[in-house]
């Protein structure tokens, strides 16, 4: 058994850590993400040409550095100690995602253009009455000759300002649940009839509301097989589920860091607080809270090639991320009084990231569910 | 034992709730609704009117204006504000200050402030925290030295900092702990000042919160001249003015009518909402057990806090019980916004204030949840931090 990462893979986690220090400190981002446009567009500029970062994933013959999960879980982490707002999840491991895994056409051109920085992606994948269910798809795409024609409304895309092109679910066939009949598309955001309502959300991040009315796109747009696209999709966002949870890490020991050295610097009663008992065994509470998070981010990134056991681990280690979100997050505002409660300390942004992670992708609920489902199939 | 409410009292409530239903402002209503932040003529508007019937007061003796009533009436009164989703009134004068003026001041003070405080002309804000003293309050540094003035009168003359001062933005006045002496133990050399918040020499601060509102402040108080007839009880006794009033501030915490009103709008929130499989979110198994266990959680502290009603009523002030409710009345209040925000999914990312009320983003339901989830976090720190009611009641309950 061995957790420790090959030479390459500590100098990518050295490489980014030591560039977001320099570029990304906390007031670098705020001036980024309580302006329009809200990201930094030179950062991102940087990460491909740089430091080379968003090939991680991809194969050498892609033009990538021939890593895979393992180095989304480190740029992700990285980026939760730094609160990046930049679209890696979207792009780099979910649109490099359905490009990878798809056999899709144009995926080595894509891929090339997301390594070089020149292709964002957004997953435009919820919709307003569907809640996480992946399957709840309204949106259509009706095949007209030789292209697709898609309408629909797509929920808090998150990036969706950002992106150039959409990773958009619709359905091609089947009811309103039916995980059958439904497929994904590429949708270029400039495409004629797409329109955006683009707003902040409440960690700094933007979304947007995606409209949908006739738009046409050519058969190439498909990715994956039609109206057979859930275990795709599925194994996706598996992957961004995984990323997910290893940015909750980062944002995890920033709140757990950050709330230590605050107690043992702030003075009440003439002694430091975390003097008293009772914020000491709640710090150590939220210390194995880290602790269980990084080891379930461990498990479901190792487990992500196992198809078999990929979803179910991916289910589990969102459910200790959510817990953990909520009780790190909530506790580092309460051991900082006041403080805590201010625009001005970080602290509150990583608890607001913190909660925006706990639903992301399907809130605690719906993952004990969907593990209870994928542990009811093992035992039939 | 006996639960039941006598005639008179339903007649009581049906007085009460026709009050509201005729008198209540439509356009206070709106701006409640919109999520934006109120305007102090909005935040007045509901205590001039009950002012004016005479029941802004419940607690108050009645010579003063108070109302008279039974605690039970006083119960119904809250429970009959909370479903009728009205506006609070603001806790600083009528529950805060007053009490302390009507149990400690001189008879000049009273009739100074007391109907400013009634009629809702004077806004008064809390000076008790400081950057360096908060759970540890007796340890406050704000100086305040006795100067004779130029015209001969007796003044303090008061230098130090305050923070965390709740809508001091619209203070007019502001009751202050200040310390009188620097050798005595920390409890005995403060002393409980009311300050008029244009003199000069004070500076009012914003901090603005997580949630990206300003409702806190900075105040710096710079040779500030306070004429000694406004401190109120003696110098160097403060402390004992503090308590009291920390007493009434914690009673008020529980909010237990406000949270039953507020699990009825999260039921009907998760009512429309849909869950995974397509119907009502009120529909989900994991969903509505989490919202049966706080309703049951909510219905011990409602009874907690009738036990300790029945046990004013029969003599014994608010003692070191109110802690119970504090704690556990900010714990629902915290798990109702929790549960509200997860109610509405992806909707409860939006950032929504900035964009304005006619966003049109998702649900209307979802507008503001999030902001008050994050905003809602103050209660278990505010009022003497849930630790420290819990050191209150290890000490003066279980005697440890
Ligand atoms: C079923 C069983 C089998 C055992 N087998 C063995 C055995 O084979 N050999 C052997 O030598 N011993 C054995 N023990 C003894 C065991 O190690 C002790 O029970 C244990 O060390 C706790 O000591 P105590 O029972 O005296 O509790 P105490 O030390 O009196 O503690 C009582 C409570 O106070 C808490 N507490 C104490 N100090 C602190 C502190 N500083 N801060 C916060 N909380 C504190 C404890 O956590 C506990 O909750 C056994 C005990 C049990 C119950
Ligand atoms: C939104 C808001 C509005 C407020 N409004 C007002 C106002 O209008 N006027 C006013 O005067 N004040 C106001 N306050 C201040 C409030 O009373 C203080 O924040 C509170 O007393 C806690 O003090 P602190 O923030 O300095 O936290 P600290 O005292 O620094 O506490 C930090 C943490 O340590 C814990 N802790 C401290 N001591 C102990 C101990 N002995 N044992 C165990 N745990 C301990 C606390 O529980 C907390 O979790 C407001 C605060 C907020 C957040």
């Amino acid at each position: 058994m061995d957790f420790s990462f090959t030479d390459e893979q500590s100098m990518l986690r050295d490489t980014v850590a030591s560039y977001l220090s320099d570029n990304y400190t906390f007031d670098q981002r705020r001036a980024v993400v309580t302006k329009e446009p809200g990201w930094n567009p030179g950062v991102w500029k940087a990460f491909a040409e740089e430091l080379g970062i968003l090939g991680a994933p991809f194969s050498e013959e892609l033009g990538g550095l021939g890593g895979g999960a393992i180095e989304n879980m480190i740029v992700m982490e990285e980026f939760g100690k730094a609160l990046v707002v930049e679209p890696y999840l979207g792009t780099v491991v979910i649109g490099g995602g359905f490009l990878k895994h798809s056999g899709h056409a144009q995926a080595a051109d894509l891929i090339g253009k997301i390594i070089g920085g020149e292709a964002i992606f957004a997953f435009a994948y919820a919709e307003p009455k569907g809640r996480y269910n992946l399957a709840a798809v309204s949106t259509t795409a009706k095949k007209e000759g030789g292209s697709y024609v898609l309408n629909g409304h797509k929920a808090v895309v998150v990036g969706g300002p950002f992106a150039t092109h959409f990773i958009v679910t619709a359905r091609t066939a089947g009811g309103e649940r039916d995980a059958q009949g439904v497929s994904v598309f590429i949708v270029p955001k400039n495409a004629p009839g797409v329109t955006t309502r683009d707003y902040p959300t409440v960690d700094g991040g933007r979304a947007s509301e995606v409209i949908l009315e006739n738009v046409k796109v050519d058969a190439g747009a498909l990715v994956g097989p039609e109206s057979q696209a859930m275990p795709l999709i599925e194994k996706v966002v598996d992957e961004a589920l995984a990323a997910t949870c290893a940015e909750a890490c980062g944002v995890l020991r920033k709140l757990h860091e950050g709330t230590l050295e605050y107690t043992k610097q702030r003075k009440q009663f003439g002694v430091p607080i975390s003097s008293f008992q009772v914020l000491q065994h709640r710090m150590v509470d939220m210390f194995i809270q880290l602790e269980q998070s990084i080891s379930m981010t461990y498990m479901a990134t190792i487990k992500l090639g196992d198809d078999a056991e990929r979803s179910k681990a991916a289910s589990a280690a969102k459910v200790q991320i959510g817990k953990a979100c909520k009780f790190v997050g909530q506790n580092a505002i309460q051991l900082h009084g006041g403080m805590g409660m201010t625009d001005e300390m970080a602290i509150g942004h990583y608890f607001k990231r913190a909660t925006l992670i706990e639903s992301a992708f399907g809130n605690t609920d719906h993952h004990l569910a969907r593990y209870e489902f994928l542990s009811l199939g093992q035992a039939a | 034992m006996n639960l039941d409410f006598t005639p008179e009292e339903n007649a009581f409530r049906e007085e009460v709730r026709a009050f509201i239903a005729e008198n209540y402002p439509a356009d206070l209503r709106k701006a409640q609704e919109s999520g934006q932040p109120l305007t102090k003529e909005q935040y007045l508007s509901w205590h001039k009117i009950l002012a004016k019937k005479g029941w802004v007061a419940p607690s108050w003796p009645k010579e003063l204006g108070g109302t008279g009533w039974t605690p039970t009436q006083k119960y119904i009164f809250s429970e009959e504000l909370a479903k009728a989703d009205t506006l609070g009134i603001l806790p600083f004068g009528i529950s805060m200050l007053a009490p302390v003026l009507y149990t400690f001041g001189t008879d000049e003070q009273k009739k100074k402030f007391l109907p400013g405080i009634y009629n809702g002309e004077v806004w008064w804000c809390q000076g008790y925290s400081e950057p360096g003293s908060g759970s540890d309050l007796a340890s406050l540094k704000t100086r305040a030295e006795r100067i004779t003035g130029d015209d001969g009168k007796e003044y303090y003359l008061v230098n130090g900092q305050k923070t965390w001062t709740t809508l001091g933005q619209f203070a007019d006045w502001g009751f202050f702990l200040v310390r009188t002496d620097q050798n005595a133990k920390p409890q005995s050399g403060i002393s409980f000042l009311l300050i008029d918040m244009k003199t000069p020499g004070i500076t009012v601060r914003p901090i603005i919160t997580l949630e990206g509102g300003h409702e806190v402040n900075d105040v710096f108080l710079d040779n500030v001249k306070v004429p000694v007839e406004n401190r109120v009880f003696h110098e160097n006794q403060g402390w004992t003015c503090a308590k009291a009033l920390l007493a009434h501030e914690r009673s008020g915490i529980a909010g237990v009518a406000r949270s039953k009103r507020n699990l009825q709008k999260l039921r009907q929130i998760a009512g429309t909402e849909r869950s995974d499989a397509g119907g009502s979110l009120m529909g989900d198994a994991f969903f509505r057990r989490k919202v049966a266990e706080l309703e049951i959680d909510l219905t011990a502290l409602e009874f907690t806090e009738l036990r300790t009603l029945a046990g004013e009523s029969s003599g014994k002030g608010p003692g070191p019980e109110s802690s119970i409710l504090k704690i556990k009345g900010t714990e629902i209040q915290q798990r109702i916004q929790e549960l509200a925000l997860e109610a509405v999914g992806h909707y409860g990312a939006p950032f929504l204030r900035d964009i304005g009320h006619n966003a049109g983003i998702g649900p209307d339901d979802a507008r503001g949840l999030a902001g008050e989830y994050f905003n809602g976090r103050k209660t278990s720190i505010y009022g003497g931090s849930n630790e420290i009611q819990r050191n209150i009641i290890s000490k003066a309950v279980l005697g440890l």
